[in-house]
């Protein structure tokens, strides 16, 4: 089947698409967009997080048909005009990426954390980064510099915004 | 394999008395593990997140008619206020991302006897609204599940909604996992205490082939409580206690991977126990749960 979709701004037009296949097979294998990991492949890793319609989601778990007309954001479109997006600095200045298989997951979910944190005017508390980011493994860092990069693109963002 | 995408709830209930073979598919969380994974591979894949309808709740005559493609972020967000005990359950489903797609609707097709929305349903007396070209019936959830992953649901059925009446008292959801996130029930059980008809309502998740209800347990709890419903006193230890021994009494679990059934059976009657006594505080300190 064909599938048309917006990812990352852009108009995406695909053919022979499987109905059966999910929306992360779509953006790796057919649009060239890598950044999403494939790992679990059932919603238990959090490496394959995008955005879909402005919510973060597996894209693992999304039929690629459900995705029809719907607005895909992936790692891909963090960065703005070939300069890394505060997130993506905050994880490479604290020391939160090692082997960077999860880090793409973890981009997004801290970009939609710290996003919905700064719209309510505040800073994500600790315990509420644990929560946005507990559906993204990782098996090298052990968190604490995760948690340091979120606390820290928090930070950068909050000042830039004033 | 064909994708279906129904665009109305009439065209949906059509496609499904066309296709009794169709796999309905909301959220994904589980269906497309399965397709993932190469353990489905049906002839059509009928997806229900175009259907408007599905996307809504609303509230008539008091009850919450929860659409069945409502995802648990929102209910989690919107009706946490009117279903205590639901909006509790689905804070323990999976992750961010997984609230953001699985649906109760999703939990009651699959049927499992892990879902975690099914004690919080029990609890509250839910009743599932399932539809087809037939025409639109109501099963009491307790009615709902018939066997391991089974369900009343005919083949030519979709499940439309849930209706959920606000409480009229405390209710309490608690759950036990290898950690708080990311994890299928090892046991859960729902609590729900019913002041306005004096009556008291469970759940077992994890625990038998299917979500059951303790019945000796609620008879024996709305007997000791008659007493106190109005003087809100004290709970005898000894009342939680036995409470719990009877919750227990009432599960039929397995070994499995994720757990021995022996402990299953001791985790229940110790999280009725508990359960009860948080509900049983919040009832004493008078407040109310409403719509």
């Amino acid at each position: 089947m064909r599938l048309t979709c917006t990812v990352n701004g852009t108009e995406q037009l695909v053919d022979d698409v499987w109905e059966g296949e999910s929306l992360l097979y779509v953006l790796r294998e057919r649009m060239g967009l890598p950044g999403s990991k494939n790992a679990c492949e059932q919603g238990e890793c959090g490496s394959c997080t995008v955005y879909l319609d402005g919510l973060p989601v597996c894209a693992c778990l999304v039929a690629a048909g459900q995705a029809e007309g719907r607005e895909v954001g992936t790692v891909e479109g963090l960065a703005a005009g070939g300069e890394l997006h505060p997130v993506q600095q905050a994880f490479l200045d604290a020391g939160a990426v090692q082997c960077g298989f999860c880090t793409p997951g973890l981009l997004v979910a801290t970009d939609d954390l710290v996003g919905r944190a700064l719209a309510e005017g505040r800073r994500p508390a600790d315990a509420e980064i644990r929560e946005a980011l507990a559906g993204n493994l990782c098996r090298c860092t052990g968190y604490e510099k995760v948690l340091d990069a979120v606390r820290l693109a928090a930070d950068r963002m909050a000042e830039e915004a004033r | 394999m064909e994708f279906l995408q129904p665009t109305t709830w009439e065209e949906a209930v059509e496609t499904k008395a066309a296709h009794p073979d169709a796999v309905p598919i909301a959220g994904g969380t589980d269906v497309m593990v399965a397709v993932n994974f190469g353990r489905l591979r049906p002839a059509r894949l009928l997806d229900l997140t175009r259907v408007p309808d599905l996307q809504q709740w609303d509230t008539e005559d008091g009850v919450v008619r929860l659409g069945a493609g409502v995802p648990y972020a929102r209910v989690i967000g919107e009706l946490g206020d009117r279903l205590p005990g639901l909006a509790m359950a689905a804070r323990t489903i999976g992750s961010p991302q997984i609230r953001n797609r699985g649906t109760v609707g999703g939990n009651l097709a699959t049927a499992s006897p892990a879902g975690d929305a099914h004690p919080a349903l029990l609890a509250a007396d839910a009743e599932v609204e399932v539809a087809s070209v037939r025409g639109t019936r109501r099963i009491p959830v307790a009615d709902f599940y018939t066997g391991v992953k089974r369900s009343a649901l005919a083949d030519d059925e979709l499940v439309a909604a849930v209706r959920i009446t606000p409480p009229s008292g405390p209710q309490q959801y608690s759950k036990i996992g290898t950690r708080n996130a990311m994890v299928i029930a090892v046991a859960a059980f729902g609590l729900a205490l019913h002041p306005d008809r004096r009556a008291v309502g469970t759940g077992i998740g994890s625990a038998a082939p299917t979500p059951r209800r303790a019945p000796a347990a609620e008879e024996f709890l709305a007997g000791e409580l008659d007493g106190l419903w109005d003087s809100r006193a004290e709970l005898p230890p000894a009342t939680a206690a036995r409470f719990g021994e009877l919750v227990a009494g009432a599960a039929a679990p397995i070994d499995d991977v994720r757990g021995t059934a022996r402990y299953r059976v001791h985790a229940l009657s110790v999280m009725a126990r508990r359960t009860l006594t948080w509900a049983w505080a919040e009832y004493r300190k008078g407040e109310t749960r409403c719509a």
